[in-house]
């Protein structure tokens, strides 16, 4: 499968990339890793005439911590997601997330800032990054501006950004020290994309969930913030009933697609099942 | 639509080309440079049989443009042997231990087991099962090519090898 043409571009800054992408109109991508963007050009259901590849602009890449923030930009790559120390120790739900996508020779070249700025509902950084309640910093010929992860996504591949903006970066609020997470995903094979997806965020003390945040993956068009399921773990001790009534109230906001993966009604309870499975090991690292 | 000039370097050779943007990696290698040795498998990024090792990153030729390994490093099957042609410890595993039999998927393995071995010189079956979960074989079943990679993870450490369980 032979992609068609197009004209190169390998922009050296960010804002070489901004003019570019403003001077060559809608009929310009950008590249990052490529690993969504190659298929669908191959398949022909993308024929962009301009590829802006990102790879060459050294400070979209690495990760930081500023103060309780970390920041990782966005051209960083799944791997080294994975292999960085700082976020294994203030945010790990990330590695742990990264590692359940695609397989290793993508995680080489798929890029954190890819996953979450192409919209596809499939993606799992999306969902984790409404838990976490992150900030994408975008770059545009306006400027920049911050949109928080839980305004980005509008529908299917649709997102706020607009034609010619450049997811620059992610800030994250570190979460306590001591809190508990989870990743769970059920997916048919390697390289899948998730059946049905929980991210899991808790703090405890003295036995008490004393903050939750959960987000689902590949459930709707769009990754979901289950604040109801969340609300109903605060102050309970994680009991029978709590978990019950949390799983119950993920339920009922997703909106899947009946497809290969399983009809709809499946997926819904496969929702449920991830919820519970991600609270069950979230409340066995949490401290407190 | 404008060709880019390119220039990386393949298996040692530093090799200079124009390339239109929208050629494939894999076609450049197998089809300008003559290196046949990486295969097209299922051509969607699933199979792995295009693995080349990029900039000591394992990347599936078949979703990578040639322009984007311009300036790298690549290193395909033809350049894994050792310089006097004997094989290397992972060719040489793969033999012993029967781990191919149609060998299409072969080179793409190979490729992939380098890069796990340079990274984790000392990996567990679980952790050579994950290192090639990009790679799909249709004759072993895995067996032998997990005992393949111990083999040749035994040999570069000099430690006794040890078979997996089967």
């Amino acid at each position: 499968m032979i992609p068609g043409t197009f004209d190169y571009h390998r922009p050296a800054t960010i804002e070489d990339a901004v003019a570019l992408l403003s001077r060559l109109g809608e009929d310009a991508n950008i590249l990052a890793g490529g690993h969504s963007l190659i298929p669908l050009m191959k398949t022909r259901l993308a024929s962009p005439d301009h590829l802006v590849d990102l790879s060459g602009i050294g400070n979209l890449k690495g990760i930081k911590v500023e103060g309780d923030t970390l920041i990782i930009g966005a051209m960083t790559t799944q791997f080294e997601l994975i292999a960085s120390e700082a976020l294994e120790r203030h945010v790990p739900i990330i590695a742990e997330t990264s590692r359940l996508i695609a397989d290793p020779q993508i995680r080489y070249k798929g890029t954190f800032g890819g996953n979450l700025a192409n919209g596809d509902p499939g993606n799992d950084m999306p969902a984790l990054m409404l838990c976490l309640g992150a900030t994408y910093s975008v770059t545009g010929p306006e400027g920049s501006r911050q949109i928080a992860a839980r305004d980005f996504y509008q529908g299917a591949y649709f997102t706020s950004l607009e034609h010619g903006e450049i997811l620059t970066s992610v800030s994250i609020p570190i979460p306590a020290a001591g809190h508990g997470y989870a990743y769970e995903k059920l997916k048919r094979k390697v390289g899948d994309y998730a059946t049905a997806a929980a991210a899991v965020v808790i703090t405890m003390a003295d036995g008490k969930c004393t903050s939750a945040s959960i987000g689902l993956t590949n459930v709707s068009d769009t990754p979901l913030l289950a604040s109801g399921a969340a609300a109903a773990l605060v102050g309970t001790s994680l009991d029978r009933t709590s978990v019950d009534a949390a799983v119950l109230a993920a339920e009922v906001i997703t909106s899947p697609a009946s497809d290969m993966r399983g009809p709809a009604a499946y997926r819904t309870k496969m929702a449920g099942v991830m919820v519970r499975r991600a609270l069950e090991r979230a409340q066995s690292r949490a401290k407190g | 639509m404008t060709k880019s000039h390119i220039e990386l370097t393949i298996n040692g050779k530093k090799v200079e080309a124009l390339v239109e943007p929208r050629t494939l990696l894999i076609h450049f290698l197998r089809e300008q440079q003559n290196l046949t040795g990486a295969h097209i498998g299922c051509d969607t990024g699933h199979c792995g049989a295009c693995t080349v090792d990029m900039d000591d990153m394992s990347v599936k030729s078949c979703m990578t443009f040639a322009v984007q390994a311009h300036g790298t490093e690549i290193t395909t099957i033809e350049g894994v042997a050792h310089a006097d042609g004997t094989l290397s410890a992972l060719q040489e595993g793969f033999r012993m231990m029967h781990g191919l039999q149609c060998g299409f998927c072969t080179p793409g393995m190979i490729l992939r087991a380098h890069r796990l071995l340079q990274e984790n010189p000392t990996p567990t079956e679980d952790e050579i099962r994950h290192g090639i979960s990009g790679n799909l074989c249709r004759c072993t079943g895995y067996v032998n090519i997990v005992k393949s990679i111990q083999y040749a993870a035994a040999k570069i450490n000099g430690t006794p090898f040890q078979e997996a369980a089967e």
